[in-house]
């Protein structure tokens, strides 16, 4: 009853006011729309570039590193196990880069239930033949569903269908290489593994990512057209690639594979590290930037109510005089200013949504992102839920000081004063 | 002794400038029960200080003050709150009229505050208070709308809507011409007469004080006469 009544009391302050209310609220409504429109472009463009890499990117990689072996001979001898060593000439020693034993590490990743899913990979050097030119490339054996369920690598086929890798002896190559060699959906291509195997391979797809180096030399096909064609047993893998649910545990759950099947492990966050630094930087200025607006508008709110309290001293005195406690009067400037938020906030989300939307639509065209057509928008509801969250707080500290002032009107002064 | 509706125990009041000037010194007095009472004096005797005093809007002051047998000292501002909207019913030389609201609205406000009827039942007292005044045809008008006599029994009818058991005012006929005045006095008089409604009106105006039941005179801070 009593707070239908502040309630009500406020209303009616606000309507006898009601320009400066429109203006106290679009100001709480500008600024939550342009704090949604750039938190929204914004992350779709984190997004949008995480998506271009990290989301190529296995969260932890099993490989066979080239470098030196850790335990050399010297080590083994008793008599010198207390002095220092000085080794020359060191050579990497060729353990082969086939991961041994993949079969069942796979098999004991796909049990773990950290684990999203395994996909084992064959990546080697091959050389794409063209008449007489010979053009430097990598060839990638994949599982093809597993390769596809973690790496949605059908969204950068341009030209054909990834399914059709199962087929054997057929390639999908990457855009440049594609141009280079003049070759089109349908072609054969030959292709020549470092240790000299020729084969043909059909052209079932043409791939684009939106990096120019890596569209000039890839291509994929299946593991097994892999192993035939660097002649290799069906065991023969050199990556094995992992997505974990929890994205941020892999720097140890890397370190724990290491110790555990005694291979090279290497985490996204290593490989990649300054994507993650830019997706984080852009975060806090879109945030930076949008607390500072609404910042603003809550002191276009103190403002307006703190002159309403001037021009409503009489009111305030003769509620006071009547019966209303200072603390019913400040609620009733606390009502002002959730009111302003409340109305302002509601009409900067649809705002918001709407900036968001004509973003979405405006067309963004680069060669490099092929499958990308117009400016990226992330429309999760997280921003508009935290944007009208920081206004309501903002409007109601803003209402708070100048509705503690109110509630200390005396009212005596005000009356004699007349 | 259950007559006395309200006692004042040695009041006084002392204004903290760069010098202390003690504007009322040992008021005692009470009113009784349906008792018509004006305060008359000298434009700063002190008369309106006691008033809002009494009407427990100002708390310093050194002394008691009594309504309806429960002390005002050491109230807190949100129970002296509930003392005004219950038990005092106030108009001021000026009528403080919300223009926000409507004539109807402005009298129910009080009501609405004590929340002791629904909204409707206030309504009709509302309605009621305006007719004992008649000036229930401007019910639904904006206070600015309505004459200077005619807003002051709007005030009235504001001060009578909880029934309380005193009426106080501060010069209520001050910004008033004669005709006005006149009515404005009839008013309180049928209130006192007919209602037994007790009453405490300040006022410079000897004519108005002589036809109340009781006058106290002021002067300087203290009660001369009564």
């Amino acid at each position: 009853m009593n707070n239908k009544l502040i309630l009500n009391i406020a209303i009616h302050l606000l309507r006898a006011r009601l320009k400066q209310t429109i203006i106290a609220a679009v100001g709480v409504t500008f600024s939550i729309a342009m704090f949604i429109a750039l938190v929204s472009f914004m992350n779709g463009l984190n997004d949008l570039l995480d998506g271009l890499m990290l989301n190529k990117t296995p969260h932890v990689r099993l490989y066979n590193e080239v470098k030196p072996s850790q335990n050399q001979p010297v080590l083994f001898s008793e008599k010198y196990k207390n002095s220092t060593h000085f080794i020359n000439s060191i050579k990497p020693k060729d353990r082969g880069k086939s991961i041994y034993d993949s079969k069942k590490i796979m098999q004991d990743l796909k049990r773990d239930k950290r684990v999203i899913d395994v996909a084992a990979k064959i990546n080697a050097p091959v050389f794409f033949n063209s008449g007489t030119i010979e053009i430097a490339g990598v060839i990638n054996g994949i599982e093809i569903e597993h390769e596809e369920k973690l790496f949605k690598i059908s969204e950068n086929i341009i030209n054909g269908n990834v399914a059709d890798l199962a087929q054997s002896n057929s390639i999908i190559i990457g855009k440049g290489l594609a141009d280079k060699m003049l070759l089109s959906k349908g072609d054969n291509i030959n292709i020549t593994s470092s240790r000299g195997y020729v084969s043909m391979l059909k052209v079932v797809g043409i791939s684009q990512i939106g990096i120019a180096e890596i569209d000039n030399a890839f291509s994929y096909t299946s593991l097994e057209t892999a192993q035939k064609l660097l002649n290799k047993p069906v065991n023969y893998v050199t990556d094995i690639q992992i997505k974990l649910f929890d994205m941020k545990s892999s720097p140890q759950v890397a370190k724990e594979f290491h110790e555990k099947y005694d291979v090279d492990t290497i985490d996204y966050q290593t490989a990649n590290s300054q994507f993650e630094t830019g997706s984080t930087v852009r975060t806090i200025i879109s945030y930076a930037v949008g607390l500072v607006l609404l910042l603003v508008a809550g002191f276009g709110i103190y403002n307006i109510l703190n002159m309403m309290i001037y021009e409503k001293m009489d009111t305030i005195a003769i509620l006071k005089a009547t019966g209303f406690s200072g603390r019913d009067v400040k609620w009733v400037f606390i009502s002002l200013s959730i009111i302003i938020g409340v109305v302002g906030g509601f009409f900067g989300l649809l705002f918001g949504f709407i900036f968001s939307s004509i973003i979405n639509i405006i067309p963004f065209k680069t060669a490099s992102l092929p499958t990308i057509k117009t400016y990226p928008i992330n429309f999760d509801v997280i921003y508009y839920i935290v944007s009208l969250a920081f206004a309501l707080f903002t409007t109601t500290i803003a209402g708070l000081f100048p509705a503690l002032k109110a509630s200390k009107v005396d009212p005596v002064e005000i009356i004699r004063g007349k | 002794m259950e007559n006395k509706i309200l006692e004042a125990f040695n009041i006084s009041k002392t204004f903290h400038e760069t010098i202390d000037v003690k504007v009322l010194t040992n008021i005692n007095f009470h009113i009784d029960k349906g008792e018509f009472v004006s305060i008359i004096g000298k434009s700063g005797c002190g008369k309106s200080t006691l008033l809002y005093i009494l009407s427990t809007m100002d708390t310093v002051y050194e002394g008691d003050l009594i309504i309806d047998s429960v002390s005002m000292k050491n109230k807190l501002d949100s129970e002296l709150a509930v003392v005004r909207n219950k038990k005092i019913g106030f108009v001021f030389q000026f009528h403080y009229l919300l223009n926000e609201f409507s004539v109807l609205q402005n009298v129910m406000l009080p009501g609405l505050k004590l929340a002791k009827f629904s909204s409707n039942e206030v309504r009709e007292m509302a309605y009621e208070k305006l007719k004992v005044l008649g000036i229930q045809d401007k019910a639904f008008n904006s206070p600015n709308q309505l004459s200077g006599g005619e807003k002051q029994r709007v005030a009235i009818a504001r001060a009578l809507i909880n029934d309380p058991l005193i009426i106080m005012g501060d010069e209520p006929t001050g910004n008033l011409d004669k005709k006005n005045s006149e009515i404005v006095f009839e008013v309180f008089k049928e209130l006192a007469e007919v209602y037994k409604q007790s009453l405490l009106i300040v006022t410079h105006d000897n004519d108005f004080a002589k036809r109340t039941h009781r006058i106290i005179e002021m002067e300087d801070g203290k009660i001369i006469a009564q």
